[in-house]
């Protein structure tokens, strides 16, 4: 159910009034106009590869390190670093501040991390392009990190509660005591929780229901992650994934390449079995997104102080989160935009999503219609490039306006889903080349 | 004041909900697509029809008159005829049996159906008509699975078991069981002998005896059911609509893998159910299982119950392995519905499901405003028991207090009351602070303002009751109602400080408000109908079983059982120990005996009512001496709740052991006895006629709308015995001459105690005269 509402939530930002086809630029007077400047990630991994030994912050700080390359930034110059996570490294809780330290950025450059489930890293943007619309920042560093290799996993809270009461005894009588009333059920440790919170269900549970309540077939979802796979496939031969920098992971050899696109057959597909409802689901570990480690980074300056520092900005940014009107209030319809680039966590998610968006289940005024294939996940998607949680949201931002400068269309859209409910779009714009 | 078979009875009613909204958008459009081959006679259904998708019949049942679907006689002609043509058919290769009602396979055979049949013999009949359905069904060549969603309950639940395969929704209103033991039936169709050979003999007893409930996944850990599917949300049709498809959808690929033998019938079974099996294998083993199980049965019931002891006869029977197909005890099994069906107690238990779905309706109509915001006065016991059961149900709850210590008190009960729901696992833990976010405790009356309704739950002195109405009458909105939980103070006499006396109401909780399902609401002759209606509306709304009655001393249920309680002194004082007047009241059928029910209800709450109560109907209330409770109090034996009563009560103890120290009061008020009347029957006598005949009285009187609310009421309220069906009921089957001639017997000795009231000499006088038709 709450991955329904989520997903859905998705797709109501999509609401727009009809409106006449103008290919105008969307800067309105007296509003700031906020640019990409560069985006970058490291390559995606299915975690327990290369990346097994780090820690999260080693990865934020190679994407960060790798913006720095890019952009050729003075490491003074930037106001503030954002950074997204979703399952935090206990050790480095404030995980932007770690890898901004770790990547030779000033001291004095303050850093926070947010959290936001799946679309932690588009709510880094968000409140970054937040500090720059506000006047506070000229330059903001956001991004986001998800490292699924290393989890933290827990004593029991029994064994916990013993383990604090240990540190406080002042006896060795009350210390024995207390180690002595260790019982086996005291060491079963804990996993971080795979299920919301608050309802207790999966994400792979609930994307099934979901895509049962939308009738999308297991054909349907195979044949869509089969798409996903050909395409980031067809993409990372092309080059096209420009985002993805090197890492020379330390010990290791230097990775430049996502290693989750495995474009398969519909055949091998078929005979995977149900992962979350069996025997009847449709969703399979195909058809999902894989657990992935990977990070990213974007830099958003306002659009003065980036031609003043002689750059080239990729794209303006509208973000306009937490409204369900993305479109309405870029005064855009469905058929203005060039570019649509939405997170897919599973086939079955994304599927439901298209057919909700095609169907009585929006109101009739708000019904836009769905995005064409023909300009939907072109570069693949969250299904074959990989989902770091936390960083997903920067590589649909980079994608889009990389595609935008591509295929040199003026409109892109970015949507995401997120447990618990939420949703996340925004309207970017190419930016004049 | 306990009454264990109210709680089991609950669950058993809660089914009927609002599904006819569904049911009728569900008759027009259920078949307008998908469809290759249609029923030629589908037109002259109207209850069962069904359509062939591939090689797989989908067999739809909908009973379009009623809420809920019953094994009717024209449910079960339909259902042969349709299952004929399934068998005729060769496209057909399996069925699936499925409603199309979103809340409810099938609820149970048709009570009216058996009730309407005139001799036992007609009863057989029909159940083994229905017996012979299923056991087609059983040996179909064709695999049927059915697929269950909502309640599948007694004949409905019997009719799925003689299936091939069961699957089923997840939601929670799907509940499995065999409540038939609750009406003093047993499970007539084919349970006592397909349950046991599915379960094995431990867990068939269970659902057999206590007739319980039994959620999907806990169905499916039993091997009640073979598969389980989620209940989807919204989706491209609404909820309910979409999880049926699905459901449908799900148990046609199960049929098709039964088909293809991709599916297995047999599974497996588990160690565990081996080496049981083996040990059942023995005769003595089973025997022995039958006895104690037996011995439980008489422990709890006294033997006042027919229906449990037949089941674990047929059961033995049908089971013992000499026997195994002999068609002779199928016949037997058949004869004991029949004759169960036609006795006393299945009659008081059927009367009470019909007087308890009655009891869940407002007669009143719908309120002009809606309740949505209820303050509490008094955080004890009952305010935040009332508390606890109005939080859950969406309404935002106000509790008020004098203290921090009390407030925090009860503010902990109702934490404690949801946080069991969730530990049980009847709510998530989100779901628990979600409700609780609902809840706002407070020592003053901010807010009042807002509040549609407030009850007080204060100490009974109708001076602080006054004062409390003025107080909450110069904060709260013009159109708030007024409720008094008290158990004995005439409304009209709270009302009279009242400025405006149409907005006040009497609402008297039972404790544990959480257990208790009754809820009595008293007007007065100037409480208006709406404050009637929307007092009722909120009782219905937190799950009480509603009597309205008239206002007076004590309105019904307390004026009740105070002469039965003033009976149970005497009865001390006459040197009867508390142990043995608790026996002689449970095996009169009362689930709790009379000295421990006055240790429950609080030895200084029933001083307190006997003494008013004494003062308003004078010497008939007598009996024994107000002075021996006064005293207890005066010791600080106010019952469980102060750990010493008529029993000592110590935590964590299950026995409890008479209070030592109540020797000597008795010994100070002893009577001596008269053996005229005080054999073991006239004492029980004397302690049940004082009961019913005030019971009558306060219908003569106008208290009582009718006898079913009395019965109702001291059944639900005061834990009348079930099986006598309530007070009026008692009265029918007892004969009313019978009970004055009694009367009589013990008036002659103690006077005017045990005056038989004027109806019930009419009654006495005319033997045509009966309180239920």
């Amino acid at each position: 159910m709450r991955f329904g509402a989520c997903s859905l939530s998705t797709t109501t930002q999509l609401q727009a009034q009809v409106q006449t086809k103008s290919k105008k630029t969307l800067a309105r007077p007296g509003v700031k106009n906020i640019v990409l400047v560069e985006g970058v990630r490291t390559p995606f991994l299915l975690s327990g590869t290369t990346y097994a030994d780090l820690m999260p912050h080693d990865l934020a700080r190679a994407a960060l390190q790798g913006l720095l390359n890019r952009t050729n930034l003075p490491k003074d110059a930037v106001d503030y670093i954002i950074y997204g996570t979703v399952i935090q490294e206990v050790k480095t809780s404030n995980v932007a501040r770690e890898a901004a330290l770790g990547a030779g950025f000033s001291d004095k450059i303050p850093a926070h991390t947010v959290t936001m489930a799946c679309i932690s890293s588009n709510q880094a943007m968000t409140t970054g392009a937040g500090l720059i619309a506000a006047g506070q920042c000229d330059a903001i560093v956001a991004g986001g990190v998800e490292f699924m290799s290393d989890v933290p996993i827990r004593h029991s809270r029994k064994m916990r509660k013993t383990m604090l009461s240990l540190s406080r005894a002042k006896t060795l009588g009350q210390r024995l005591g207390l180690i002595g009333s260790i019982r086996l059920a005291h060491l079963t440790p804990e996993l971080p929780a795979v299920a919301e919170f608050s309802t207790a269900e999966t994400m792979g549970h609930s994307a099934d229901r979901l895509a049962a309540a939308f009738g999308v077939s297991r054909l349907e979802q195979d044949e869509f992650a089969l798409r996903s796979h050909t395409l980031a496939k067809k993409a990372q031969d092309d080059g096209l994934l420009q985002d993805v920098i090197s890492f020379k992971v330390p010990g290791r050899d230097i990775v430049s390449k996502d290693n989750g696109i495995r474009p398969s057959s519909m055949e091998q597909l078929k005979k995977l079995k149900p992962a979350f409802i069996k025997p009847h689901g449709t969703v399979t570990a195909a058809n999902s997104s894989f657990l992935t480690d990977g990070a990213s980074a974007v830099l958003i300056m306002s659009e003065e102080k980036a031609l003043a520092m002689g750059y080239k900005p990729k794209a303006y940014l509208r973000p306009t989160y937490g409204t369900p009107k993305a479109l309405e209030r870029a005064g855009l319809s469905m058929s203005d935009i060039d570019v649509f680039e939405f997170h897919e966590a599973f086939a079955g998610q994304i599927m439901a999503n298209l057919k909700a968006m095609d169907s009585d289940w929006l109101p009739r005024h708000t019904w836009v219609g769905t995005p064409p294939m023909e300009k939907f996940n072109l570069w693949g998607g969250s299904l074959s490039l990989g989902h770091p949680f936390g960083a997903t949201g920067c590589r649909l931002v980079t994608t889009v306006a990389h595609r935008l400068q591509k295929e040199g269309g003026q409109y892109g859209l970015v949507a995401a889903c997120a447990a618990g409910g939420q949703g996340h779009a925004m309207v970017i714009e190419a930016y004049p080349q | 004041m306990c009454c264990r078979f109210g709680d089991l009875y609950k669950e058993c009613c809660d089914d009927d909900c609002n599904y006819v909204s569904f049911a009728l958008i569900f008759l027009f459009t259920g078949n307008n697509f998908r469809t290759f081959s249609m029923a030629p006679a589908l037109l002259a259904r109207t209850h069962v029809n069904y359509e062939v998708k591939g090689d797989v019949a989908v067999v739809r049942i909908n009973d379009p008159s009623s809420k809920v679907n019953t094994l009717s006689v024209q449910m079960q002609r339909e259902m042969t005829e349709v299952m004929n043509e399934v068998w005729a058919n060769n496209a057909v290769q399996s069925a699936v049996l499925i409603s199309s009602k979103p809340g409810c396979f099938i609820a149970g055979a048709d009570i009216n159906m058996i009730q309407a049949c005139n001799s036992p013999e007609e009863v057989t009949t029909l159940s083994q008509e229905g017996q012979k359905m299923f056991e087609r069904i059983e040996n179909s060549p064709k695999p049927v699975v059915a697929a269950i969603n909502g309640s599948c309950l007694g004949g409905g639940l019997e009719f799925a078991i003689a299936c091939q395969y069961r699957v089923a929704t997840k939601s929670k209103k799907t509940v499995l069981g065999t409540p038939e033991v609750m009406l003093g039936l047993l499970p007539g169709a084919g349970g006592t002998q397909r349950l046991p050979k599915m379960l094995g003999l431990p867990s068939a007893f269970d659902m057999m005896l206590t007739g319980r409930n039994i959620r999907a996944d806990k169905a499916k850990k039993m091997g009640l059911v073979d598969q389980l599917v989620d209940p989807l949300g919204p989706g491209l049709k609404s909820p309910e609509e979409r999880t049926i498809d699905y459901l449908e959808e799900v148990a046609i690929e199960c049929a098709r893998g039964i088909v293809s033998k991709k599916i297995p019938l047999r599974k497996e079974k588990g160690r565990m159910q081996k080496i049981q099996d083996h040990i059942m294998s023995y005769g003595f083993v089973r025997n022995q299982i039958y006895k104690t199980v037996h011995g439980k049965v008489m422990k709890q019931s006294k033997g006042l119950y027919p229906a449990p002891l037949k089941i674990i006869e047929v059961i033995s029977i049908c089971n013992s392995s000499l026997c195994e197909a002999n068609v002779t005890h199928f016949h037997g099994c058949f004869q004991n519905f029949g004759e169960l069906a036609k006795t006393s107690e299945s009659a008081a238990l059927i009367g009470l499901y019909h007087g308890q779905v009655a009891c869940k309706k407002n007669r009143f109509g719908t309120p002009q405003k809606e309740v949505k915001t209820l303050a509490i006065l008094g955080a004890g016991l009952m305010g935040a028991g009332i508390a606890q059961v109005t939080v859950d149900k969406g309404v935002h709850t106000v509790l008020k207090d004098t203290a921090v210590a009390g407030l925090a008190r009860g503010e902990q009960q109702v934490y404690k009351g949801l946080n069991d729901k969730t530990r049980k696992k009847n709510i998530t833990s989100f779901q628990r602070d979600s409700i609780l976010s609902n809840l706002t405790g407070q020592l003053d009356y901010r807010g009042f303002e807002n509040a549609d309704m407030v009850i007080e739950a204060v100490f009974e002195d109708i001076n602080i009751k006054h004062a409390v109405l003025k107080e909450v009458e110069a904060v709260v909105s013009p159109h708030c109602i007024f409720a008094s939980n008290t158990s004995a103070l005439p409304i009209k006499d709270i009302a009279a400080a009242s400025k405006r006396p149409d907005k006040v109401i009497g609402m008297h909780y039972f404790s544990p408000v959480d257990k208790m399902q009754l809820l009595e609401i008293i007007s007065t002759d100037q409480t208006s109908k709406d404050t009637i209606a929307s007092a009722v509306a909120v009782g219905l709304k937190q799950g009480k079983v509603i009597i309205v009655v008239g206002d007076g001393p004590g309105f019904y249920t307390t004026r009740c059982l105070a002469p039965m309680l003033a009976e149970a002194v005497r009865v001390l004082q006459e040197g009867v120990d508390p142990k043995k007047l608790d026996g002689l009241t449970t095996s009169f059928g009362f689930p709790v005996g009379a000295a421990t029910l006055a240790d429950e209800v609080g030895i200084d709450v029933a001083a307190h009512v006997a003494e008013d109560l004494g003062k308003a109907f004078g010497s008939r209330f007598g009996g024994g001496n107000v002075e021996v409770l006064k005293t207890m109090v005066d010791l600080g034996f106010k019952g469980r709740k102060s750990g010493k009563g008529c029993y000592v009560y110590q935590p964590g103890l299950k026995t409890k052991e008479v209070n030592p120290d109540i020797g000597d009061i008795l010994e100070k008020y002893r009577i001596t006895p008269n053996p005229a009347v005080s054999s073991d029957s006239d004492v029980q006598y004397r302690l049940v006629s004082r009961f019913v005949n005030e019971a009558v009285m306060c219908l003569q009187e106008g208290i009582l709308n009718g006898p079913l609310e009395g019965d109702i009421g001291a059944v639900f309220g005061l834990g009348f015995p079930p099986c006598l069906g309530g007070p009026f009921r008692f009265v029918d089957s007892f004969g009313a001459d019978k009970l004055v001639e009694k009367m009589r017997r013990f008036e002659a000795v103690y006077g005017n105690h045990f005056t038989p009231c004027q109806l019930l000499l009419d009654h006495a006088n005319d033997s045509s005269k009966k309180f239920h038709k």
